[in-house]
């Protein structure tokens, strides 16, 4: 029953970084090599065939970013790589940076090639600073090694990178507000457009993408994208990293097929919840994802299957949570969270999450109105269309999917 | 601000330049070498003046980022996780234990000025939740025989 799966993370353990000669021995940067004896054309070419979507939550198509970023002209152009990994329940970037720090650097030189970047930038949300000094001695191994820096590989490439450690805002993980922050602003999201592919960094074209995004790209052109394309499903191929944690016996950071079913991580991979306790619900993507029941443990891991549902699978989280969890209690946790990181831009998410703790409270402490059910379903869902940001819109994606599909455990039974 | 703490926030600026950019890693600077973990205002208007950037816009960004604090903290700022994964597998019960060991409520300080304790939101370290963050070391499944051990590493 057991699918994990070593492609994106094929270099776990199997050398110890910084060090490039190790990274050498099991073909680090036959990547970078193949894709600088071609074009920058041939690159996002391979990039689209390979169907592989931004993995930080948003699912856009990389290939397609690539190309638009790649038309856009100009001597400064920033490739940003965004470790600001602050979505609750997430933690697979963390470990693809601890573990494979070579990996991921070499797909940000990889896609410079394709998009005509000039200036790299990993931003390692604050949390993660303690891998700072494993990144640094990354980036000086590989400018030590040519494979960074003036004429790359002897070629014409001129690419460098640095990190900017953020300063602890789950905002800034949207990539204009990233953006702001690296300007030394608060990070507050930006109008849109421009775009930031256009007028991003220092109002210079800019590609932020995430860290599994890279190392995916790395895994694609080492290999071909007919060997990504060889897993998963039609419409989701590849693989994709899950963070498994909360009740469940064996978390951790696994990789998986797309098209393997949420009973197969839980039950499988996991080894079930623990303690033998019963299941509640599964919260997929983060905090910012839909809680599911148990009857939907059968759904694969597709944007497909996610789709039709309506849903998303944002950052890949598969978080367990057992029967002994109050579910106004999980949403509370919730709320309180965007509360506190709401950067208040914009009423519906300021206010929103305000409101809906109150009646949550209300609710928890069995005096609500009997106008509490409709109105915090109206507050959710203003939420969801009226907000600035992504923060916003999906701040209530936990409470609309448990009054969706939980009204018995929230409304009912406490007499709603 | 005495004399020392002055000369070591020019020094940092002048490290880190006055650009914008430098903004966020000049504060970080500053509040590291602050024995408290915290930028005091007289420290948020020197850096301020001495950037060239106003006061206001500083003390915005300050209060925006989670990391800088306007209060007093302690020499080592421990941070229990209470969001959604570490609050299902019991938070409340290391955060019991942390109190007991360190004879301080969440939100105070111990009187020696060694250990505070907060709250924080999520830092990824779901795969070992409930966990606990002392300065920038994570650390988790915690039970109160390790917990003293590390509180023990710290206080030397």
């Amino acid at each position: 029953m057991k699918k994990e799966m070593a492609l994106i993370t094929e270099n776990f353990l199997r050398y110890g970084p910084p060090d490039t000669a190790g990274y050498l021995e099991i073909g680090g940067f036959t990547g970078l090599e193949k894709a600088l004896a071609g074009s920058p054309e041939e690159l996002v070419r391979t990039i689209e065939a390979s169907g592989l979507r931004g993995r930080g939550g948003a699912a856009y198509p990389t290939g397609k970013k690539m190309r638009q970023s790649a038309a856009y002209e100009g001597d400064t152009k920033y490739l940003i790589c965004n470790a600001d990994e602050g979505e609750p329940g997430t933690f697979k970037d963390r470990e693809l940076l601890e573990k494979d720090p070579l990996g991921v650097l070499e797909g940000m030189v990889i896609a410079a090639h394709g998009v005509g970047a000039t200036q790299g930038i990993l931003y390692l949300r604050e949390e993660y600073s303690h891998l700072l000094g494993l990144l640094e001695d990354s980036l000086a191994a590989m400018r030590q090694d040519g494979y960074l820096g003036r004429g790359i590989l002897g070629g014409p490439l001129d690419f460098d990178i640095t990190v900017f450690v953020g300063a602890g805002a789950y905002i800034c993980g949207e990539g204009t507000s990233l953006i702001e922050s690296i300007e030394g602003k608060p990070g507050r999201p930006r109008n849109k457009p421009p775009y930031t592919k256009a007028q991003g960094l220092f109002m210079k074209p800019t590609l932020v993408s995430n860290v599994e995004t890279f190392s995916g790209i790395t895994a694609i052109v080492r290999h071909g994208a007919e060997v990504f394309t060889g897993y998963g499903t039609p419409m989701s191929p590849g693989t994709k990293l899950i963070s498994l944690c909360g009740n469940v016996n064996r978390p951790g950071t696994y990789e998986v097929p797309f098209g393997t079913t949420l009973e197969e991580i839980v039950m499988g991979i996991g080894e079930g919840v623990a303690g033998g306790r019963a299941l509640k619900f599964v919260q997929i993507g983060g905090i910012s994802g839909p809680l599911l029941p148990k009857e939907f443990l059968k759904m694969p891991l597709s944007y497909e299957a996610f789709e039709k549902e309506g849903l998303s699978i944002g950052s890949g989280a598969v978080l367990v949570v057992d029967e002994t969890t109050d579910i106004l209690d999980f949403l509370d946790a919730v709320a309180a969270f965007f509360k506190h990181e709401s950067c208040g831009k914009c009423t519906p998410c300021r206010e929103g999450n305000r409101q809906i703790m109150n009646i949550l409270k209300r609710m928890r402490e069995g005096v609500a109105l009997p106008s509490d059910p409709e109105n915090i379903q109206r507050i959710a869902n203003t939420m969801k269309y009226a907000s600035f940001c992504g923060l916003g819109k999906t701040a209530p994606t936990a409470l609309l999917s448990a009054v969706r599909y939980c009204p018995e455990e929230i409304f009912t039974r406490r007499g709603l | 601000m005495d004399e020392l703490m002055r000369r070591e926030v020019l020094k940092i600026i002048e490290s880190q330049g006055k650009a914008r950019e430098a903004l966020i890693p000049v504060l970080k600077a500053v509040q590291r070498v602050n024995p408290k973990q915290y930028i005091p205002q007289e420290v948020s208007q020197l850096v301020a003046s001495t950037m060239g950037i106003s006061e206001s816009e500083v003390y915005e960004v300050v209060s925006f980022y989670a990391e800088f604090s306007e209060k007093p903290r302690a020499r080592n700022v421990i941070r229990i996780c209470d969001s959604t994964v570490c609050r299902v597998t019991h938070h409340r019960k290391t955060a019991e234990l942390l109190e007991a060991a360190l004879g301080i409520r969440v939100g105070e300080a111990t009187e020696d000025g060694v250990f505070c304790l907060e709250y924080s939101p999520c830092f990824g370290a779901c795969d070992v939740a409930p966990a606990i963050r002392i300065n920038d070391r994570v650390y988790g499944n915690l039970d109160g025989e390790k917990l003293e051990e590390i509180l023990q590493s710290y206080r030397r």
